[in-house]
């Protein structure tokens, strides 16, 4: 017996629509991951040593990463927020 | 050619590896890869808005960034991404309607199954497997939804002869995809 063929041209080409390109800037701040992963690290890495500085970086985490020494700009402090979100979900 | 196009092929479990050794060119092309994969769950399969789904984008990636470690079987990365992106849609839409429990809650009928997405990601890699300039042209008519005029323009090749281009590139899509038919997947999670 012939199957019938599955995937018409059409088909195709519908399921191509299906995946646009995700905006450009979507892209780069995701590609910048790594990079904010290493400004929290140092944050908690300070907080664990510096209790000050732990409050200030519950408290205030824009001062914090300003008194670390880093640009306090938001997409930073986004990721950064991000980032521990997933770091406390990961460990609960 | 379009930026996103020139990442090498490497295996999923090859970049999954180089990932989790550090390297900021495989992170960059990991999210390449399954960039247009999040977005479309995100805004298409559960019809986020524009701020949802570009919040939801960013915390599938940094989850994903965060618990590399945890995958069991590094060429699962793609059922374990949309796994992640799952949950998460799940949990910004419960968390934007605390009435309606997260269980009864399914992604948006008009738009299409996440079955279908994930044929469609199928559909694309093997889209890249076929090249340029199939590839770009495909590429710009159905996914960038691209005029033949500024095809044309953009490619330098004449408007006349687009629509006969494109259909001799669906045809070898087509036998592409059908020669590499993707076998069912565990989401990978340890």
């Amino acid at each position: 017996m012939i199957e019938p063929d599955p995937y018409a041209e059409e088909d195709i080409g519908r399921l191509l629509g299906l995946l646009p390109p995700a905006p450009e800037g979507w892209v780069r701040a995701a590609q910048e991951i790594p990079a904010f992963r290493s400004m929290l690290d140092d944050l908690v890495t300070r907080a664990e040593a510096d209790e000050v500085f732990q409050a200030t970086l519950i408290a205030d985490l824009e001062a914090a990463i300003a008194q670390a020494g880093y640009e306090p700009e938001p997409r930073a402090i986004e990721a950064v927020r991000r980032q521990m979100r997933a770091r406390s979900d990961t460990e609960s | 050619m379009n930026p996103e196009h020139a990442t090498s092929r490497l295996s999923d479990a090859e970049l999954v590896r180089r990932c989790r050794e550090g390297s900021a060119e495989a992170w960059n092309e990991l999210v390449e890869r399954f960039s247009r994969y999040v977005y479309a769950i995100c805004s298409r399969g559960f019809n986020l808005n524009a701020e949802d789904a570009e919040d939801a984008f960013q915390d599938v990636f940094t989850r994903v960034y965060a618990r590399l470690d945890s995958l069991r079987d590094d060429s699962a990365i793609r059922p374990w991404i949309a796994q992640t992106t799952r949950r998460v849609c799940l949990d910004r839409i419960a968390a934007a309607s605390r009435e309606e429990p997260v269980d009864e809650i399914v992604p948006d009928q008009a738009g299409p199954s996440l079955d279908e997405i994930d044929e469609a990601f199928a559909v694309r890699e093997a889209l890249e497997e076929l090249g340029d300039p199939c590839r770009d042209l495909l590429d710009r008519f159905f996914a960038r939804d691209e005029s033949y005029r500024t095809i044309g323009d953009e490619l330098d090749i004449p408007q006349g002869t687009i629509a006969s281009r494109i259909s001799r590139c669906l045809d070898k899509l087509r036998k592409e995809f059908e020669g590499r038919k993707p076998g069912p997947q565990s989401s990978g999670d340890k």
